[in-house]
């Protein structure tokens, strides 16, 4: 079942913010920016810019009627600054302008007074300054302490990873209509419709019901758009509102990539103490999180962090520290794995280590450590339905681990030039969004005269599918088949007060509150048709557009029945709330059940690294992944293989280069994310009979968990590289670029 | 200054009065709106912007794929250009189906570019094999599927047509037989054969030959100028009696594909598909190449290392000049105003033994680190003639004469490929970038001196120094 977007995508037809036509009048935006880290802003002249042809405003913190504030977990982020830039590319006003072109050279003309102020660009700098976004936090089960001397071996190093652009291909953009009543309506390319419309009448002084905020699909996103959407959508608003003219603000690309934020980085020291035999005794970890200039998600991100530290398995004795650092780069934001991957990466090169030192393979040692059923988190849940064990098993036996990394071995025995290497990479990932007031959905269903159906959500469709699993779920809630049901548009006027599409749940938030909503309908018409059969309600259901008493044909119709109903004066329409039911969190005890339920798999990822000229390349990546039982197994493949490429991608060539605050990788051909030539040959199995109880008709979120397979790339390389230079020991600094590799067989250390 | 330009655009002919530096891409996404055709960087590299440029010639028109953001709508007169528009037959056809099915799609951003790559290659295409497909992809980006539904969906596409069209026949009568092309294309093919390509830009002098580095990044400077196109449909490459001749016009794809050179240098595919990716590559000139004055420009290093003749014309006439005396500093070249690159000339040397090495982040579709040509010839089993050039290492692209000089009369072994080596790291001088550090690049092009010795000569472990 492939996404209902698709036949307009190969056909060219699919429309994108900008490829919305110009309404009359309509003006384009461009933000005036700050050119330095951190500096005093004494001044904006904009007296040039208003001299230049085209230009019809020049917006800044003085034209807001309402709050000069879009911060969300904590309210720490100016719309436009106005006493001190705290990061390049921070916007410090909008000019508006005629066409794309006038509105860039305005923003270019515009002259700021600034002073500059010293910047910290590295997180655990500005954690020793003190310069922390929020209390730090350590969640702490056990007793490390006394655990150390229970243990044969302890290891410690560092780790680090750095930061990664989203690259939707689609840039933040964003159309603003003025409308009657002071009413503004926004088109947005967001994942959070809510938080853009909460902030535009936050800023824009209006109530929420004077501001809409519709979607109709995202050019990717990946969880850029999630609060990093809303300061262009505001600003397009707040310059139709002063302008009483539409407004277009669209991104170019070197805009997108200087002025949004990216994954965080992350630096961190780890100490891991094991038993002889492989078995994880006692683990502590410090993590650092560059937060960047202001909160955005940050602490949501951290808190996912704490939770993911110990990765796929079970540490009776776990001490972690998290601390998200305020440092003058852009507000790292939201992206797939949202603080699990960087935490992950860490516990895998603390079992790196700890398998050289102790000369075991570090499969062995995974294997040895995986969750297993009622195994408790550091954050007291006790994992249920864990398929840590079985899907590492399956994938060590369905791709003979054993058997690949014996051959590994013999190849490298033998070859000088060419070294080979390979890794297993065990998931696990909670799902539900860790703040458990965003666990919630709405759904609006209508059913028309003619029996075809409109469904609403706060879902966005995003290239994740999830307007097919919807639909699924819709279609067989309400017996009908797909092709009469229509996943609507996603607007704040017909769903209020939604979630972002985010946390790899929305469809199960999403199509748990579409599923309600449709079987209420559903109902509704059974009681029609047992009235009309003259047959018991609860022998008749509806399925494939007939109506069926005890599993057999009836001969009524569902677009007879749906008419029926309608002259007996039925309710066809139906509004549903879905709150996942059981999971909380205590923010002082760092105890509680955060997540619905856990996503599991594993990875084996195979290389092969040229060690003559440091190169090299992912040749195939097998998972088993547990999937549940999928509402769509096309899209399901295809978060699979996509969020791989992306870990993949993140783990080798994705570097984000930063020179005092600037961004050197800004552009398309600095900064590279993986391409068609260098994908390995992938292999994706789904768990079969992989129930799951806890989400819609059984099935498991996608969207997060494969991205952290990549990380296995990047041990795999190092194996590779230390076939070749067995005197060098592992270092843990993603990602692991071609310099890095060849500094590492050949450079001087 | 605005000039009636006049082209086929998809079914019908279309006449735009634009001035004629605009990119193609904004005449088509503004002038002619049509939406299908999307961008999402503006300077080559994302091929969200791909349409086909159908170029009469003598009676056909040869297809190739390019991107629009970096073509001057001047270069379109005259031609038939293909969007996602026009491949699409109004339903699902066989073209779009296995994309369809396979979820080839996710976001959907990239997917024209990538039907509209892969229609150009079923145009083109040799073989039905997925290795030249897959690389005729490699300008496109998707940032969600992780390419593997692509793969399959084009191997279906393939596999399709291997058994119903026979590689010889009319290969767009063909296509548009089996419902790959809509069959309306076939008379907007024929209405652009009636065409008079009409690129007098004369008196302008901003010359513009494949826009590929005089566009990245630049819309704006470009969208209200009236530029002049260096003209690109003459020339190619060809062999005069000693000398292997170039158009200063021929693409990194003419040389790609050129027999004549193939049989000089050797095959040159691998080398060429190194630079850029398809789109760029059949844009992509060599004197642009040069005249850029990029210091890690490839084919300047391929024709450093092979030592190569530029001639030169302008207004005083014309005049020869030796690549290597062509760059001055940086960015800083012998070209006199209004000077053109008319050709390049290469003295055949049987014998001569050519390789290219090139590293970069991303193997395909990125300039490099550090790449480094050699060109060598042995007599009696020494090195009689050496030709190495670096790219990456200084501010201008360097011919290693140290380390020629050093290479002459030893034997190719190993001892002489680490000498060699060494040689070139000192002649380096390269500093930090995005690209890497100077300690990165000077260590990458001793281990790229290396690696000519194991292409060329075949040496391989003797060449790896057993860590201490
Ligand atoms: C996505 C992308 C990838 C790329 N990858 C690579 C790569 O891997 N390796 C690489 O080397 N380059 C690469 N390039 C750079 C570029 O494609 C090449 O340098 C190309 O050869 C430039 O040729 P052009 O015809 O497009 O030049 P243009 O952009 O048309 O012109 C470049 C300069 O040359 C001048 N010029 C053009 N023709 C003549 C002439 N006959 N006489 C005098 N002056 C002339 C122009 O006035 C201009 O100043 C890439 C570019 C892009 C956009
Ligand atoms: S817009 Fe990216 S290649 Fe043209
Ligand atoms: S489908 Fe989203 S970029 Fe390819």
């Amino acid at each position: 079942m492939s996404s209902p977007d698709l036949e307009a995508h190969v056909r060219g037809t699919s429309r994108y913010i900008d490829d919305m036509a110009d309404p009359a009048g309509m003006l384009h935006a461009a933000a005036v920016t700050s050119p330095s880290p951190h500096a005093e802003l004494r001044a904006i002249d904009a007296a040039p810019a208003r001299a230049l042809p085209g230009v019809v405003a020049v917006l800044t913190a003085a034209d807001i009627p309402g709050l000069n504030q879009i911060g969300g977990i904590i309210q720490d982020e100016e719309l436009f600054a106005t006493s001190t830039v705290h990061f390049i590319g921070q916007p410090v006003a909008v000019v508006v302008a005629e066409t794309f072109h006038q509105a860039r050279l305005g923003a270019r003309a515009c002259v700021l007074d600034l002073e500059e102020l010293t910047a910290i660009f590295d997180a655990r700098e500005a954690a020793a300054a003190g310069e922390l976004i929020t209390a730090s936090r350590t969640l702490d089960t056990g007793d490390v302490d006394a655990a150390w001397a229970d243990c044969d071996v302890v290891v410690e190093g560092r780790a680090d990873t750095a930061g990664q652009e989203h690259l939707y291909l689609e840039t933040q953009a964003a159309l603003a209509i003025p409308e009657e009543g002071g009413r503004i309506k926004v088109w947005s390319s967001t994942q959070a419709p809510t938080a853009v419309q909460r902030i535009t009448a936050r800023v824009l002084g209006l109530p929420m019901n004077l501001v809409e905020v519709e979607v109709t699909r995202l050019g990717g996103a990946f969880g850029g758009k999630e609060d990093q959407a809303t300061p262009w959508a505001v600003m397009a608003a707040l310059a139709a509102q002063r302008t009483g003219r539409p407004v277009r603000l669209t991104l170019n690309r070197h805009e997108d990539m200087v002025c949004t934020g990216k994954r965080h980085p992350y630096s961190s020291d780890f100490k891991l103490g094991l038993k002889n035999d492989g078995a994880i005794v006692a683990y502590e970890v410090h993590l650092w999180q560059n937060a960047g200039a202001a909160a955005d998600l940050s602490p949501a991100i951290l808190e996912r962090s704490l939770f993911h530290a110990t990765g796929a398995y079970f540490v009776p004795n776990a001490r972690i520290h998290a601390a998200s650092c305020r440092t003058n780069l852009i507000p790292f934001t939201a992206f797939r794995g949202f603080g699990a991957p960087q935490a992950m990466f860490v516990m895998e090169a603390a079992i790196d280590r700890a398998a050289e030192v102790m000369g075991l393979s570090r499969s062995e040692i995974q294997a040895k450590n995986l969750l297993s059923e009622g195994d408790e988190f550091p954050y007291g849940m006790r994992v249920k339905r864990s398929r840590a064990r079985r899907s590492f098993n399956e994938a060590a036996g369905r791709f003979d681990l054993a058997a690949v990394e014996n051959e590994i071995a013999e190849h490298n025995a033998t070859h000088a030039v060419v070294k080979r290497g390979a890794a297993a990479m065990p998931v696990c990932f909670g799902i539900s969004f860790t703040n458990a007031v965003l666990n919630q959905a709405g759904a609006l269903v209508h059913v028309y005269t003619d029996g075809s159906v409109n469904v609403s959500t706060g879902a966005i469709e995003m290239g994740q599918g999830v307007n097919a699993k919807i639909l699924a779920v819709a279609s067989a809630a309400l017996g009908v088949p797909r092709e009469r049901i229509r996943i609507e548009n996603t607007t704040t006027r017909t769903i209020a007060n939604t979630s972002p599409t985010a946390a790899s749940s929305g469809a199960d938030l999403n199509g748990s509150a579409a599923g309600l909503a449709c079987r209420a309908i559903a109902d509704r018409l059974r009681s029609v048709a047992a009235e009309r059969l003259d047959t018991p309600f609860d022998r008749l259901s509806i399925a494939d557009g007939v109506v069926l008493a005890d599993g057999e044909p009836t001969g009524l119709e569902w677009n007879e029945l749906v008419w029926n109903a309608y002259t007996k004066r039925v309710n066809l329409s139906a509004h549903a709330h879905y709150a996942t039911p059981g999971i909380w969190y205590d923010k002082e005890t760092e105890q509680g059940e955060p997540f619905a339920y856990h996503v599991f798999g594993t990875a084996i990822l195979e290389v092969t690294v040229d060690c003559l000229r440091g190169t090299s390349t992912v040749d195939r990546v097998r998972m088993v992944h547990d999937g549940g039982r999928s509402l769509a197994p096309a899209v399901d493949l295809g978060q699979l293989e996509g969020g791989l490429v992306q870990g993949l991608g993140w783990m080798t060539m994705e570097e984000l280069v930063f020179h005092q605050g600037r961004n050197l990788s800004d552009t398309l051909s600095t900064y590279k994310i993986p391409d068609l030539l260098g994908t390995p040959v992938i292999e994706g199995h789904f768990l079969d009979d992989a129930d799951n109880p806890k989400a819609v008709m059984q099935s498991k979120a996608i969207g997060e968990p494969p991205f952290m397979y990549g990380i296995g790339v990047y041990f795999a390389l190092l194996d590779a590289l230390r076939a070749f230079r067995p005197d060098r020991k592992g270092v843990y600094d993603a990602p692991l670029t071609p310099e890095k590799a060849l500094m590492f067989l050949h450079g001087d250390r | 200054m605005s000039r009636l330009i006049s082209f086929v655009l998809n079914a019908s002919t279309v006449t735009f009065d634009v001035p004629a530096g605009r990119p193609l891409l904004d005449v088509i996404r503004g002038d002619a709106d049509l939406k299908g055709t999307k961008h999402a960087c503006r300077e080559g590299d994302c091929g969200s912007c791909v349409v086909l440029v159908g170029e009469p010639t003598g009676g056909a028109v040869r297809y190739r794929a390019v991107t629009s953001c970096l073509m001057p709508v001047a270069a379109a007169s005259g031609c038939h250009i293909i969007t996602i528009e026009g491949l699409d037959p109004g339903r699902i056809g066989p073209l779009q189906r296995p994309f369809v099915d396979e979820g080839a799609s996710q976001c959907g951003f990239c997917t024209p570019g990538f039907l509209v790559s892969l229609a150009g290659h079923l145009l083109n295409c040799t073989t039905w094999d997925v290795g030249p497909a897959f690389n005729s992809l490699a300008g496109n980006i998707c940032r969600c599927t992780g390419y593997a539904s692509i793969q399959r969906a084009t191997a279906r596409i393939l596999g399709t047509l291997r058994h119903r069209v026979d590689l010889d026949e009319p290969r767009f009568a063909a296509l548009v037989r089996e419902g790959f092309l809509p069959s309306v294309l076939r008379g907007a093919r024929a209405l652009a054969l009636g065409l008079e390509p009409s690129t007098d830009t004369h008196g302008v002098d901003r010359p513009v030959a494949g826009g590929t580095d005089l566009y990245v990044q630049r819309p704006d400077d470009f969208s209200f100028a009236d530029v002049a196109l260096v003209p690109t449909r003459r020339g190619g490459i060809r062999i005069e009696g000693g000398e292997i001749v170039f158009a200063g016009s021929a693409t990194a794809e003419d040389m790609k594909r050129s027999r004549e050179l193939a049989a000089e240098l050797g095959d040159m595919t691998g080398a060429m598909d190194l630079m850029g990716s398809l789109p760029i590559r059949e844009r992509a000139t060599i004197a642009g190449n040069f005249v850029n004055a990029s210091p890690i420009g490839d084919m300047t290093a391929m024709f450093m290392a092979l030592d190569a003749e530029l001639e030169l014309v302008g207004d005083g006439g014309r005049r020869a000049l030796p690549l290597r005396s062509f760059y001055l500093g940086y960015k800083n070249l012998d070209l006199r105003p209004g000077e053109l690159i008319d050709s390049i000339r290469i003295k055949r040397r049987p014998g001569l033994l050519f390789n290219f090495e090139k590293v970069s982040k991303r193997t395909h579709l990125d300039i490099a680190s550090v790449n480094t040509a050699a060109a060598l010839r042995l007599e009696n089993g020494v090195i009689v003639e050496a030709g190495l050039s670096a790219g990456g290492v200084a501010p201008v692209p360097l011919a290693l004469v140290g380390t020629e000089a050093l290479l002459i009369g030893r034997s190719p072994d190993a001892e002489t490929a680490w000498a060699a080596a060494h040689s070139a790291a000192a002649e380096a001088k390269p500093i930090d970038d995005v690209r890497g550090s100077a300690v990165y690049k000077r260590l990458l092009l001793r281990q790229l001196v290396l690696a000519h010795f194991q292409v060329i000569f075949g040496l391989a472990d003797e060449l790896v120094e057993v860590p201490a």
